[in-house]
């Protein structure tokens, strides 16, 4: 893979490391509180369902995650198996789609769920 | 065996960085896809909230979540030792991650049980 390639990859790590710190340090003190008392389906509805702003939130949250991941993925997998760049490659790509879409689903299913 | 050379707070720090991030990366589809049952129906993702009530899952989740503030953590340090100037105290940060991780486990426990 081109050295180009590689520090764009780098690049783009840290850049969505950034945005990440952000989201993590959020979802997490919203954990935290949320989990007070239990969770229940309606109590998250009403919270998230068809928030706009929480989908907003929750959409930079998972294309950041779709970025991140991957490359990491790709990173320890080059480092620390035989696999070939191409496999690599390819798995990291795949993880990478698995993490948007399936991401990308839950946050528009309870934008969709308007609000409980 | 951990070789001494590795022996080291900043090499458990790489260790744990990658731990964690490979941890979190295999646990974000299932999170996803709990959070998707809730588009068959309330009853359907109080079932899968109802079985993580348990002891158990509940000290598993803590374990995420200690995992997801030493990422956090974790990986501002090394976005500090990348694009900073080197400052000493960036060598007392890996204690500042141990730190702020078991917080956020202990913080999580508290409210949980």
């Amino acid at each position: 893979m081109s050295e180009v390639i590689q520090t764009r990859l780098w690049l783009a790590q840290r850049i969505s490391a950034v945005v990440l710190a952000v989201c993590v340090g959020i979802h997490l003190a919203g954990i935290i509180v949320a989990v007070q008392g239990g969770l229940t389906a309606a109590e998250i509805i009403g919270r998230v369902g068809g928030n706009g702003n929480l989908a907003m939130f929750y959409g930079v949250f998972v294309v950041a995650c779709a970025v991140h991941a991957p490359i990491g993925l790709r990173t320890v997998l080059s480092e620390m198996t035989n696999f070939e760049p191409v496999s690599v490659n390819g798995i990291a790509s795949a993880f990478a789609a698995v993490i948007l879409l399936m991401g990308l689903q839950a946050v528009l299913g309870f934008l969709g769920l308007g609000g409980g | 065996m951990i070789a001494g050379h590795r022996n080291h707070a900043t090499w458990w720090a790489f260790a744990l960085h990658r731990i964690s991030g490979l941890t979190l990366a295999v646990f974000l589809p299932v999170h996803f896809q709990v959070l998707a049952l809730a588009l068959d129906g309330e009853v359907v993702l109080d079932g899968a909230l109802k079985w993580s009530d348990q002891p158990l899952v509940k000290l598993a989740e803590a374990g995420l979540i200690v995992l997801l503030a030493a990422h956090l953590t974790g990986g501002i340090r090394l976005l500090a030792l990348e694009f900073l100037p080197w400052r000493n105290w960036q060598k007392t940060l890996v204690a500042v991650v141990a730190g702020l991780s078991a917080a956020a486990g202990l913080l999580f426990l508290l409210n949980a049980f």
